[in-house]
């Protein structure tokens, strides 16, 4: 493994929320590193915290919470010491954008599209006039939309979801961002349009040669497009490897429990594996592993402490107590085994 | 094959809707036929017209041509008050977005029980009571859940909720309107589970629509492919994917993400362009090009359909 410089490193972050007079923590001690030029993924439920992370690179935490403590570090600079809109607005959507999940709402239905995209590149660019509308033209062309002088000044309503999706991710790109931070960028559409948008994005990565953070739960999305995979579970990373080992080696129980239970994977006549319980509730403070009451394979000490990073490779490591030497060794689920050889048969058909 | 009990049959629907002055037509020239006991999918892009035909089964949408026929009954256009009752009863659907599809305002004790008030299907309220109890049961949720409001819920016990809704009025027939495309991964498993149970122990026969091809393969037993309102490609569930014929049906299955990096890195998409089709001289029709698989094509695709076949 090549020596690379992570291009934004987070350390122990920790995200607090006040709601009602109650301490809500959505991120527990979260440390992630970025390498330059990969595409990471970050996958979990809903509410495990994904979104809340990856919106603390951009300070767009909402203003009843912020980071309590860690740090992140980007081009030298620690960004959650930010506290100035100013500050950030350096950084969000100049140096790090970002794709949002529902391209029915994350347009401004009230203006062309053309001028939101040009709306960008005159802020942080300080390019004005009949240059910025070349520029504006250029990225509508760029993310594949036929005729775009025309298009330039059609309203979000002229489009359909997928074409939105694609201005959105123009709006994103215009600036040519290090970082490129795509929220669900395709849960609300079609599978069709779906594999064209993930394509698109691959291009323009490859064309720009920026990093990108995708933050998903659908696991086929993540095998198609991550180099690198992060499974979060109730604000904790508890697994992080690259995306051959996540799915071919996972270690972590919660990820044997995602993937077990999607339908590709199961048996026509038999019940599929299913996570049982819910989440925890992050307003009390969690005690010992936080999966620990829905994890079949739970110990003792899971309910008493919580476990450290255990390194299964160098790129690879989870946090369960399965990986101590002084664990009892745990078969990895039946499916999980078979996805491999199953799915290798099905794809040579 | 031939002792198989046609329960739903559709033939030649035609559907339309009135946009300003002109008629647009949603779904044409539509026909299956759904056997008692088993779960049909329609799969198809947004706008294909799947949910349409959906809604036309329940009556929610008129048709403008063919029709529909429950135990060989025929039961769209006008229909006399006590088959309409009858289809009310033993048609249900569970809609898509779990969020959107309850009643804000009523407690679930009354979401639940609002059919069996209109068609007067209890004794006494204790009757009632015990219905909706059982109900709920059976969907794996808590009885005293009754007495809460939607909101309080969430987004897969709301769908649980729907699903009990559709349950209490006994039906023969259910369908299944996207009922997991709004839920979470991990949700997503216990409803079809769920909804694997309930037709086993029910015997219930499914009309499953949905656009995710991975969660179709895994519940349903036969599928139709719908392409801009028209069917193009209808078969047995692994005959289909192991050997679609027609080309949106191939679109279709390459853009169906797997769990698994290495395929999926390899993958080649297929896009669809509907151009390739040369339908001016040689108009296309609905061919059994094998016994229990469809094509929609015309003479000269049929020829090599069949040549395909044969490698």
């Amino acid at each position: 493994m090549e020596e690379r410089k992570p291009i934004l490193s987070a350390q122990d972050i920790e995200i607090e929320f006040t709601l009602r007079g109650r301490k809500l923590k959505p991120i527990r001690k979260c440390s992630l590193d970025l390498y330059e030029g990969e595409t990471l993924a970050i996958v979990g439920e809903s509410g495990s915290g994904k979104s809340v992370f990856t919106k603390s690179f951009i300070g767009m935490l909402d203003n009843n919470g912020g980071i309590k403590s860690g740090s992140i570090m980007f081009e030298g600079v620690d960004i959650a010491k930010y506290t100035k809109e100013a500050d950030w607005l350096k950084i969000r959507g100049k140096k790090i954008a970002m794709v949002f999940q529902d391209p029915m709402t994350s347009l401004n239905p009230l203006k062309v599209i053309g001028e939101q995209i040009r709306e960008v590149i005159e802020l942080h660019q300080g390019i004005k006039g009949e240059e910025s509308k070349e520029l504006a033209i250029q990225m509508l062309e760029k993310v594949g939309i036929t005729d775009p002088r025309n298009r330039y000044n059609q309203y979000p309503h002229q489009f359909s979801g997928g074409m939105r999706q694609r201005v959105v991710i123009a709006i994103a790109a215009a600036c040519y961002p290090q970082i490129l931070i795509c929220d669900e960028p395709t849960t609300a559409l079609d599978v069709t349009i779906q594999a064209q948008i993930l394509d698109l994005i691959r291009n323009l990565q490859k064309e720009m040669g920026m990093t990108v953070i995708y933050i998903t739960h659908d696991l086929g999305v993540v095998a198609n497009v991550a180099d690198r995979v992060a499974v979060m579970y109730a604000g904790e990373i508890v697994e992080v490897g690259k995306v051959e080992e996540i799915f071919y080696d996972a270690q972590h129980p919660y990820t044997w429990a995602l993937l077990s239970s999607l339908p590709q994977l199961g048996v026509k006549g038999e019940p599929l594996a299913t996570i049982d319980g819910t989440p925890p509730n992050l307003y009390n403070e969690i005690k010992g592993d936080a999966f620990a009451p829905r994890n079949r394979h739970a110990l003792k000490i899971d309910f008493i402490e919580n476990p450290p990073y255990f390194n299964v490779t160098e790129t690879h490591k989870a946090k369960t107590w399965l990986l101590d030497p002084r664990a009892p060794k745990v078969e990895h689920p039946h499916a999980i085994q078979k996805l491999r050889a199953r799915l290798k048969r099905e794809g040579n058909q | 094959m031939a002792e198989k009990e046609k329960l739903i049959e559709v033939k030649d629907l035609q559907i339309t809707f009135r946009v300003g002055k002109k008629d647009f037509v949603a779904v044409d020239d539509v026909n299956f036929d759904i056997y008692r006991g088993e779960t049909f999918s329609l799969v198809g892009e947004s706008g294909s017209g799947k949910t349409t035909i959906g809604r036309a089964i329940v009556r929610i949408n008129p048709t403008s041509k063919g029709e529909i026929l429950f135990n060989g009954k025929q039961i769209n256009g006008k229909i006399s008050k006590e088959l309409d009752r009858e289809v009310i009863q033993k048609c249900q659907m569970i809609f898509q977005d779990p969020m959107a599809s309850l009643n804000e305002r009523a407690k679930v004790d009354y979401i639940i029980s609002e059919g069996l008030i209109n068609f007067h299907l209890y004794k006494d309220e204790k009757d009632r009571a015990a219905k909706v109890q059982n109900a709920l049961k059976e969907v794996g949720l808590l009885p005293e859940f009754a007495s809460r409001f939607p909101h309080e819920f969430s987004g897969g016990q709301r769908q649980r909720i729907g699903i009990a809704r559709a349950l209490i009025m006994e039906p023969e027939f259910v369908v299944a309107d996207e009922p997991i495309s709004a839920l979470d991964v991990s949700i997503r498993a216990q409803v079809l589970n769920l909804l694997n149970n309930l037709k086993q122990k029910r015997g219930l026969t499914y009309l499953f629509i949905a656009h995710d091809l991975s969660v179709v393969r895994f519940i349903s037993d036969r599928i139709a492919v719908i392409h801009k309102g028209r069917i193009v490609e209808l078969a047995e569930t692994e005959e289909l994917f192991h050997h679609p014929l027609h080309p949106y049906t191939k679109a279709l299955l390459s853009a169906v993400p797997t769990p698994d990096p290495e395929i999926e890195k390899q993958k080649k998409l297929i896009v669809y362009d509907p151009s390739i089709h040369d339908y001016s001289v040689d108009k296309p029709k609905w061919v059994e090009i094998l016994p229990g698989h469809f094509v929609y094509a015309n003479d000269k695709e049929v020829a090599e359909y069949k040549e395909q076949i044969k490698d």
